[in-house]
């Protein structure tokens, strides 16, 4: 090439620099590396260093009170429930995204005529803004037009069949088996359910929204686990006489398991770190009865400008977090190998 | 396949798919609705009465709101973001796929272990050095700081498609006298193109879905983006649009979800194969 022979020694060293694999890594990475410690890294530093002062939204810098903020987060008990409030929502929605999910995506993973379609209309709750999806679950769980209390409350057999699905609701849940803690009371039509009014349906509502923003994500996860499996395991099990549940728990379970895993671990970052959805359909209330830890510390620190305060909230959410990571670390190893 | 096992396929994939796309069928409707036919609570909601269908909901958003800047700043922070990203995780991904063994496969995992750490953390941190930077209520502020999630995630996709092309085709390259970025810039990258589309319309859509961010740095009407305007300024204390609003949020989520249907299997094949194959 001309460009080389024409090269001056110093353009020549330079480009030497460039074709040597030791430098190049480097230099190429280093970029992004950097980039990602100053905005990660070093706002999460900030964080823990402004929860342990009362800095507020007016200054950078306080004075520094040790893990003063920490005690009296815990002490609040706005606080506590806002943590078991995480917990709950975190753990019943993902519950019932990985048996959802493991349903879905075992009839999903086959060849039928539409797929393509059905793929995309489950997959929408996942592709739009949770932001703007959470505005139309509002309006589904209006207190005076929710489409949901229409459909209980009236006759909805053409030509006046009256089948009216809030008495089948009621026969539901006047049975003797029913746990205490979700007993509800008998819907009455002239008095519909008010879905965002009342803190036992507020929380119904939000683990119903968090579940159905996750389940097309697991369900993606999931058929891509499922796709992976070599075909000959499921002659060998066929071989062998293992079909239907027995298949499913002694070969796909196990061999979906590390894969399952992290579409869980995914699932329980998104939503125990997600503010969106509370702030959007609830902003905690009523009565501050559906407040996370994100919601709350959004309200603490952004909205009452105790900067210090909220941020000790939120690192609560940090030993969780590293939980998650190292088992993610693990079960990544572990799918590695096989 | 044999028709009984179709027809339990359906049986099944048919209830989840309207469970999951109810909520949009029902923001079409809504959106399609009169407000005399909205606000009776005589009516019927399933079918149009009144005045529906009609396309005053959409007219009112164009016309009275400020959605079109919302789309425009969003479109707007999309674009620079994506590009910072594609300029940061480009050249990252390929060195780690490729130039730096072992090391460089730890530090891909922490990389991506970055993408964990949520904003709901970092944004009362970020809230002040916005401040300080004097950006707040600037789509600066957003262009800044949206990178720092959309490169590690990008990264790790990155790194998952370079190892999928075989590196003999960058050594015969440089047999034929190419530099190694040469080969980077000829060879390798074309061979990518699925692979940096599918980064590029998921860093997009994370730019789109972002709301902490965007209602913590922004306050100014025009300044806001789609995820932060539609749900802090159309809904004003008693006052709703619901058609327009509804309107609102079913304009962005379409044309997402068909561009996530194309690019969902490269997708998954990035998401698991950096690590997890």
């Amino acid at each position: 090439m001309a460009t080389v022979a024409r090269a001056t020694p110093r353009d020549r060293r330079w480009r030497d620099v460039l074709e040597e694999r030791r430098f190049l890594g480097p230099i190429l990475i280093a970029p992004a590396v950097l980039f990602i410690v100053a905005l990660v890294g070093a706002p999460l530093a900030l964080a823990v260093y402004l929860s342990l002062t009362d800095a507020t939204a007016g200054s950078l810098s306080g004075e520094f009170v040790g893990f003063q903020n920490y005690v009296d987060a815990w002490d609040s008990e706005n606080f506590r429930r806002a943590l078991r409030n995480t917990i709950i929502f975190t753990l019943v929605s993902q519950a019932i995204v990985l048996v959802g999910a493991g349903i879905l995506a075992h009839a999903l993973v086959r060849n039928f005529r539409g797929r393509w379609f059905f793929r995309f209309l489950i997959l929408l709750p996942w592709a739009a803004p949770v932001a703007l999806s959470t505005v139309g679950f509002l309006w589904i769980f209006h207190s005076l037009y929710s489409v949901v209390n229409w459909t209980l409350t009236h006759d909805i057999l053409p030509g006046g069949g009256e089948f009216y699905p809030y008495r089948a609701v009621n026969w539901a849940f006047a049975r003797d088996f029913w746990p205490e803690a979700i007993q509800i009371s008998p819907i009455e039509p002239i008095d519909p359910p008010q879905w965002l009014g009342e803190p036992t349906l507020a929380m119904a509502a939000i683990i119903a929204v968090h579940a159905w923003r996750i389940l097309p994500f697991a369900t993606v996860i999931f058929i891509a686990g499922l796709a992976s499996m070599p075909p000959e395991i499921e002659d060998a099990a066929k071989v062998d006489g293992a079909t239907g549940l027995k298949k499913f728990w002694y070969v796909t379970l196990p061999l979906q398991l590390p894969i399952a895993t992290v579409a869980l671990l995914f699932g329980i970052v998104f939503t125990a770190t997600d503010m969106t959805v509370v702030y959007v359909l609830t902003h905690g209330g009523p009565f501050n009865s559906t407040h996370v830890l994100t919601t709350w510390a959004f309200d603490t620190g952004i909205n009452s400008a105790a900067l210090g305060q909220g941020a000790a909230i939120s690192l609560y959410l940090l030993p969780a977090l590293a939980i998650v990571a190292i088992l993610m670390l693990r079960f990544a190893r572990r799918v590695e190998v096989t | 396949m044999r028709r009984r096992d179709s027809l339990f396929t359906y049986l099944i994939v048919g209830p989840f798919a309207i469970v999951l796309a109810f909520p949009f069928y029902w923001m079409l409707m809504t959106a399609l609705r009169a407000d005399n036919d909205l606000y009776d609570i005589e009516q019927v909601p399933y079918k149009f009465n009144a005045d529906s269908p009609t396309d005053a909901n959409f007219r009112f958003l164009f016309e009275q709101t400020d959605y079109r800047q919302w789309l425009q700043n969003t479109a707007i922070v999309g674009v620079a973001v994506v590009l910072i990203t594609l300029l940061l995780a480009l050249p990252a991904g390929y060195a780690l796929a490729r130039l730096s063994g072992r090391w460089g496969q730890s530090l891909g995992v922490g990389i991506f272990l970055t993408y964990l750490v949520p904003p709901t953390l970092l944004f009362l941190p970020l809230s002040r050095v916005i401040a300080e930077l004097d950006l707040h209520d600037r789509l600066w502020s957003l262009i800044l700081v949206y990178p720092s999630f959309t490169v590690p995630f990008s990264i790790w996709l990155l790194m998952g498609f370079f190892k999928t092309i075989p590196p003999e085709l960058e050594d015969a390259a440089l047999v034929d006298g190419a530099s190694r970025l040469g080969a980077l810039a000829r060879v390798v990258f074309p061979l990518s193109v699925p692979g940096i589309l599918t980064v590029v319309i998921f860093s997009f859509s994370l730019v789109v879905n972002e709301f902490v961010y965007a209602i913590t740095f922004i306050s100014s009407t025009d300044v806001k983006t789609l995820s932060a305007g539609v749900p802090t300024e159309l809904i004003r204390g008693d006052v709703f649009y619901w058609g327009a609003l509804m309107a609102a949020t079913l304009i962005p989520a379409i044309p997402l979800a068909l561009l996530y249907n194309l690019f969902l299997n490269r997708f998954i094949a990035g998401l698991t194969g950096g690590a997890f194959r």
